[in-house]
């Protein structure tokens, strides 16, 4: 119906090359959403700033209302859809969420998920600072945010155990 | 043994989908539906002298554009009066899209159907509406001098005009030792969820079904209003709110305009359709609370004790009444709080002004309550140079005082009557927790480093559990697992679990055969709402209801398999066995089957329940009079009044001596709700209620300039809190059972928020030795007042 022109778009995400067709003006959000399906990735604001969104692009927490989809050319896109194992196992993020009550109405919470996952993938033993430093830009309404902080904390417990993630350089990605 | 569920704090069974990213929120539904548009008013008050859809029409991608006199028959008229009262003379809702005048910026005025969201609002911005615009009313000092009027019909502004008293207040005022009057006003705020409105439907020709999906706290109200404006039956609507990206009251408001634009364009089109709201939207035309001006008057003895205590207030109720007058009835009597007034006059107006309709917040009405009753205990306190603890103390009604009867009329219409309670307990624990004692130690301390350190106290007492009433099915299905549904709705209080751990107890059943849906009109069609604290009490009591229905049916069946007295059987762990003798024993799986006589088999446990496998008894149906076929039941509860929980909280804050920015030391609450169900699942509902209790004393307001244009509608520009505004919060419990209720429970949603502004004006208050008057209360504030006061403190040195 629309004659809206679109673009080819190849970009991997949660691991698998994929190919969408979008409006040069289609946000990475909706089109997670809405092309890829993965509707774990929430939109809270559209001004990028409560953080629902967030996602990881090449392993950095980004806002993907912020982003069009067709600047995701090439990269790499990891949602909460794509945090637990193949097996189901949850991701020690995910699971100090349910461990810590860091959650209630849930809305928030794969932006926040996303957003701890990068902080103990780079720091896999978060100070305090660093915490609230990661997550003072992420919205929750529900909880107060005490949980939650306690939630990060215990993933990065939960995460001691495993290997770190290997975090490409720029150089090695382009 | 079966362990009790009940009291555990169990992890929730909502988080393993959500914490996946499997939650089913309403835009995550039909990604091919079309979409729903609102062009909205960008005046507070205008007459619309024309509108020009043609070029809107004929974008590619645009299905309809919509205005006012497009809207056939019922869709017409003004929107539900939600709740009618006595005192509302002058009600006024709001019609689905403008009819000729706009009265707040927001309020929808033309609706576009478009194939995506994105060409909608393409045609949105190609719509011309000619405006002629009229001086609005903005703020209550407007509204009161209603120079110009928000309704033409409605004089004064005034949409209510309502008074209660108990006792002889002006007697007792002329006589009383000692007389204070203050001026107190609290702002507006909203409850801002981060999922904004959403609704979705989907019209089936051939089922002759309208599908609908609502982000809603009241799917089985939607559904009635659905059906009844549109037309159909309501069986022909079905409404469900699978997940609810948070309501904090918002969301208790129905039906929305875009609610009904969007079932009657699926029925027109026959397509999926959907209205998600974004945030810039949510901001104005979704609903605020909070902005009420009063004036106290309170008489009382030179020991302190109140004698008389005289409110009167306006509340601003926007520009229409949809909810009624909840919200300052809710203060007018929730105002006494803890507190024995021998003589109480409360009277109210409320009135229009051209800004966002007002209803419920989380709190509602509440928050100015305590807001007003402590600042006026603590100025009693400052008058007679008393501890405010020890005010409060013998202000307190006593624990042996229960049923205390307000003489009131409550928000359900019934007297309000506290239940249960012990305040002076209550208090004293909170002031043990924050060492009120040895505060002036550390406010020495503070003060020899040059930082000026304030504490404060605050108690609530809130109605909860509100009926009408609530109800819950229990079904124990052959495949082992006990399924449980309850109509109202769940926004993250975690009623999947609570409500679980209630059947699992009742039942006998282990915890994590329990399985709890809310909110689809398809498994339970009777309910009221998620709101006033009320889903534990009211719901949590109904599935008991029916857990022990079906506890007794599953005696019966198993008493007649095991040729055994029903008296002298218990269920343990989903096995129903005579006491004392576990070899004689059923699981509750084949009681299951065996209740539901069958004709034919589905599985080899089932062969036990078809005609041929042994008849019991072959004089008597298969199903015996009286019974129904399945090991199933609906429970009920309907409460002859609310049932009162209350709390006290205590702050310590530090004030920065240059900036006036206030930090929040400590948070100390203690509440008690009753019998806590899951102490996890409160200690989160009181964390989260603090937060917005913060938010609400020093960071959120609606910034309205002269024009009615909300100046500060977006994240950017609103103060939500971040982790690095809200304080780590201290919680005990106190547990008084109601004696309202079987399970002893009171609600627990809104005690977190309630005393916030009052606490910590009372903090601020003692830090910096001035009245604080009006919350929320910013640092340019507090300099403000230092300025006033002449304590401003200087920099000193240089900043180089």
């Amino acid at each position: 119906m629309t004659t809206e022109p679109t673009h080819e778009v190849t970009l991997e995400i949660n691991g698998r090359p994929t190919t969408i067709q979008v409006p040069a003006r289609r946000l990475l959000s909706d089109a997670l959403r809405v092309e890829l399906g993965l509707t774990g990735t929430h939109v809270g604001c559209e001004h990028g700033v409560c953080g629902c969104c967030t996602v990881l692009v090449d392993d950095l927490p980004m806002r993907s209302c912020l982003m069009f989809a067709v600047a995701a050319e090439g990269r790499s896109i990891r949602t909460v859809e794509g945090l637990a194992a193949a097996d189901g196992t949850l991701h020690p993020v995910q699971e100090a969420f349910r461990q810590c009550h860091g959650l209630q109405c849930g809305f928030c919470t794969p932006g926040f998920l996303m957003t701890a996952t990068a902080l103990i993938e780079r720091h896999p033993e978060p100070t305090d600072e660093q915490v609230t430093e990661a997550i003072a830009g992420n919205l929750c309404r529900c909880t107060g945010y005490q949980n939650i902080t306690a939630a990060v904390h215990k993933a990065a417990e939960l995460a001691a155990g495993e290997t770190p993630v290997e975090i490409p350089t720029a150089e090695a990605r382009s | 043994m079966t362990t009790a569920a009940f009291g555990q704090p169990i992890l929730r069974n909502e988080d393993d989908r959500l914490v996946r990213g499997q939650g089913s929120y309403t835009d995550d539904v039909g990604p091919s539906a079309w979409s729903l548009v609102i062009v909205r008013s960008p005046f507070a008050r205008a007459r619309i002298t024309g509108i020009d859809t043609a070029e809107a029409t004929a974008l590619d991608g645009v299905i309809a554009v919509w205005t006012y006199d497009d809207l056939p028959g019922r869709l017409a008229e003004p929107l539900p009066l939600l709740i009618p009262h006595p005192s509302l003379g002058a009600p006024r809702t709001q019609e689905i899209l403008a009819n000729g005048e706009v009265r707040y910026v927001g309020q929808a005025v033309v609706a576009i159907l478009a194939i995506n969201r994105y060409v909608g609002e393409d045609a949105a911005e190609r719509v011309l509406v000619d405006y002629d615009p009229l001086p609005p009313v903005v703020g209550l000092d407007a509204a009161v001098a209603a120079e110009h009027l928000v309704h033409a019909d409605a004089p004064g502004n005034v949409s209510a005009d309502h008074t209660e008293h108990v006792g002889n207040v002006d007697a007792a005022i002329a006589t009383a030792p000692r007389l204070l009057e203050l001026d107190l006003t609290m702002e507006r705020s909203l409850g801002s969820p981060l999922e904004g409105r959403a609704c979705y439907a989907d019209w089936d020709r051939h089922r002759r079904r309208l599908t609908v999906q609502n982000s809603t706290q009241t799917p089985t109200s939607v559904r009635f209003a659905l059906a009844n404006i549109l037309g159909i039956p309501d069986e022909q609507v079905e409404v469900a709110a699978i997940d609810v990206g948070g309501g904090f009251g918002t969301k208790i408001v129905h039906p929305w305009p875009e609610d009904i634009l969007v079932g009657w364009a699926a029925m027109t089109y026959e397509h999926e359709v959907k209205f998600t709201e974004d945030r810039a939207e949510h901001f104005v035309a979704t609903t605020h609370e909070r902005g009420q001006n009063h004036h106290v008057t309170v008489a009382f003895d030179d020991d302190g004790r109140i004698v008389a205590l005289d409110v009167d207030f306006v509340h601003d109720n926007g520009a229409f009444t949809p909810y009624g007058i909840i919200n300052p009835i809710i203060t007018a009597t929730q105002l006494p709080g803890p507190y024995k007034l021998p003589s109480y006059r409360v009277h109210f107006r409320s009135l229009y002004t051209n800004t966002a309709i007002v209803t419920p917040y989380r709190g509602a009405g509440r928050p100015h309550a305590v807001f007003i009753m402590e600042r006026t205990i603590d100025a009693i306190a400052r008058n007679l140079d008393l501890d405010r603890a020890e005010v409060r103390r013998r202000n307190m009604i006593q624990p042996d005082e229960f049923p205390y009867d307000l003489g009131m009329t409550f928000q359900d219409g019934r007297p309000a009557i506290y239940d249960s309670g012990d305040y002076p307990r209550l208090l004293d624990m909170a002031l043990d927790m924050i060492d009120w004692n040895g505060f002036e130690a550390r406010r020495a301390a503070a003060a020899a480093e040059g930082r000026r350190r304030g504490i404060g106290v605050a108690a609530d007492v809130e109605g909860t559990g509100v009926g009408p009433y609530e109800g819950g099915h229990v079904r124990v299905e052959t495949g082992g697992k006990v399924q449980v549904s309850t109509g109202l709705a769940s926004s993250g209080q975690g009623h999947l679990t609570s409500f679980a751990q209630i059947v699992a107890d009742e039942l006998g059943v282990p915890f994590e055969d329990v399985v709890v849906v809310t909110g689809d009109t398809n498994r339970f069609p009777y309910a009221v709402g998620t709101f006033a604290s009320r889903a534990a009490v009211m719901s949590g009591n109904a599935v008991a209801d029916a857990a022990r229905r079906v506890k007794e049916k599953a005696m019966r069946v198993a008493a007649e398999a095991l040729e055994a007295n029903p008296d002298d059987l218990e269920i343990t762990d989903g096995i129903v066995q005579v006491k004392g003798t576990p070899t004689k024993a059923i699981p509750l799986t084949q009681v299951a089957v065996l209740a539901n006589p069958l004709r034919y088999s589905f599985s080899e446990a089932a062969r036990a329940a078809t005609q041929f496998a042994g008849v019991p008894d072959p004089n008597e149906p298969p199903v015996r009079p009286g019974e129904e076929p399945g090991l199933e039941a609906a429970g009920w509860y309907s409460p002859v009044r609310s049932t009162f929980a209350s709390g006290v909280h205590a702050v310590e804050v530090e004030i920065d001596p240059l900036t006036s920015e206030v930090a929040i030391e400590r948070y100390c609450v203690v509440h008690d709700c009753g019998n806590v169900i899951n102490p996890m699942i409160v200690e989160g509902q009181i964390h989260g209620g603090v937060a917005q209790g913060v938010a609400g004393a020093l960071y959120e307001r609606m910034a309205y300039d002269a024009d009615g244009n909300l100046t500060n509608a977006s994240f950017m520009d609103f103060l939500m809190p971040y982790c690095t505004e809200v304080p780590t919060v201290e919680t005990d419990h106190l547990e008084t059972p109601s004696p309202l209720n079987p399970l002893g429970i009171k609600g627990a949603g809104e005690a977190g928020v309630i005393p916030g502004s009052a606490v910590i004006a009372s903090a601020i208050s003692d830090a910096e030795g001035v009245e604080i008057t009006s919350m929320p209360i910013a640092p340019d504030e507090i300099h403000a007042l230092r300025e006033a006061e002449g304590t401003l403190q200087r920099p000193t040195g240089s900043l180089g």
